[in-house]
């Protein structure tokens, strides 16, 4: 998984992707998620730190994660291309 | 000592559907590199620039394209002969083909004008698209022009709806039945005249490209935008400046392959599979070039420098994420100046 590098989020949840002019509002989990993917954390990690510091569990998560996912992709904030690449 | 030219501008129609005057003037008066006297030139009595003293040091009516060039050449003479032009900016699509036939003649009498060629003019035009969109390689959307109303049922072989009204010069409309493009065809023929551009409708998001090219290849200034807030008549009212080097590869194509002078606007739309299509060149500068001088690109400065014969850098950056939000504001005028506009057609 990797952000597009163009794209730009603010602490308040504020993300642009200039690539395409859109603007997006993430609230502060969806922050902390799109920040932990842009430093690179594995999947693993970022469930583990989100089942420590919010009342949900594994299943929960793993769905609403790949919800988040999905809609990250779908406005194209993912770096697909290079994805395709590394993999 | 800065040097002052005399500039006069076009497009003072600062309303809904805007011309680019009002933008035009803000960018010129922008430059630290000379100081100016604004000159506006308008056509009707309520263009709104006539009556914005503090951007417009004095408006001249002048006569519509539709008089000739011998009737706006003789207003030109008057006008020269009062405030001496160094450079004109016209800025509508119907007022071009006059400027551009009547260059060599200002040049004699050392008024500068910056703009494409007759040939550059006429090979973008809306009904030529197909055949320039071949040339040049730049995909562009299935269409053809029509001369009567009776020819839209026979689009059917060709189209499928919905597809694209268009004018020769200004306004289109998104007609989903052949009811509906007769309507289109009606109001638009009425007010710009014949023929009509059917366009093939593309489906996807609109971009746009403000550019300016130095008439030998080169790209001088290009900012793409997104608009953000359309009006119902297509208008941008708030926009974007973004980040996209597909965009720009195209724009360069354009320049250096048609070797275009002056400034431009490509509309673009790109498909849900990422495809770029061009929509249609507007042959000047859009009414959103403000956007670019805040991003970085002052376009109107530079036209002023090309057309005096100066050397111009090309802009290499710009900024992205710079947004333009338009407002609309009541003046309070005096009778008095609509009188004098009205009257003596001046200001």
């Amino acid at each position: 998984m990797k952000i597009n590098k163009n794209v730009s989020i603010s602490e308040n949840g504020f993300v642009f992707n200039p690539t395409t002019g859109e603007s997006f509002t993430v609230n502060p989990i969806g922050v902390e998620i799109i920040n932990m993917i842009k430093m690179h954390s594995p999947e693993e990690e970022i469930k583990k730190f989100i089942l420590e510091k919010y009342a949900t569990d594994s299943s929960g998560f793993d769905k609403d994660f790949y919800d988040f996912i999905q809609m990250l992709k779908s406005y194209n904030l993912f770096d697909e291309e290079n994805e395709e690449n590394e993999n | 000592m800065k040097k002052k030219y005399c500039i006069a501008v076009t497009g003072l129609n600062a309303i809904d559907s805007p011309g680019p005057g009002i933008s035009v003037i803000r960018g010129i008066r922008d430059s630290k590199d000379f100081d100016c006297r604004i000159i506006g030139f308008a056509y009707e009595s309520l263009e709104p620039g006539i009556y914005m003293h503090d951007i417009i040091d004095k408006t001249y009516q002048i006569p519509y394209p539709s008089s000739g060039t011998d009737a706006l050449m003789e207003r030109l003479n008057y006008i020269h002969a009062t405030e001496g032009l160094d450079v004109i900016i016209p800025n509508f699509d119907a007022e071009l083909y006059s400027f551009i036939k009547l260059e060599p003649k200002l040049k004699e009498m050392g008024i500068k004008v910056f703009l494409p060629t007759l040939e550059q003019f006429e090979e973008r035009h809306k009904v030529n698209l197909p055949k320039f969109g071949q040339k040049y390689n730049i995909r562009v959307p299935f269409s053809r022009e029509i001369f009567s109303s009776n020819e839209i049922y026979g689009l059917s072989k060709d189209f499928t709806y919905p597809l694209v009204v268009k004018g020769k010069y200004y306004d289109a409309y998104i007609a989903y039945s052949a009811e509906q493009a007769i309507n289109y065809f009606g109001k638009i023929s009425s007010k710009w005249g014949l023929p009509i551009v059917i366009q093939e409708f593309i489906k996807g998001t609109e971009y746009n490209v403000i550019g300016l090219g130095d008439g030998k290849g080169n790209t001088i200034a290009a900012v793409p935008m997104r608009k953000q807030y359309i009006t119902d008549k297509g208008k941008a009212w708030g926009g974007i400046t973004i980040e996209d080097k597909d965009l720009l590869k195209i724009t360069d194509s354009f320049l250096s392959q048609t070797k275009w002078r002056g400034g431009f606007e490509l509309e673009m739309m790109k498909s849900p599979k990422n495809e770029y299509f061009l929509l249609e060149i507007n042959p000047r500068i859009p009414a959103w070039v403000y956007l670019a001088v805040g991003a970085g690109q002052n376009i109107p400065e530079a036209v002023v420098k090309l057309a005096l014969g100066e050397e111009v850098e090309p802009f290499k950056t710009y900024q992205t994420g710079k947004m333009f939000v338009r407002y609309s504001w009541d003046m309070i005028v005096d009778l008095d100046d609509f009188q004098k506009i009205s009257t003596f057609g001046e200001l």
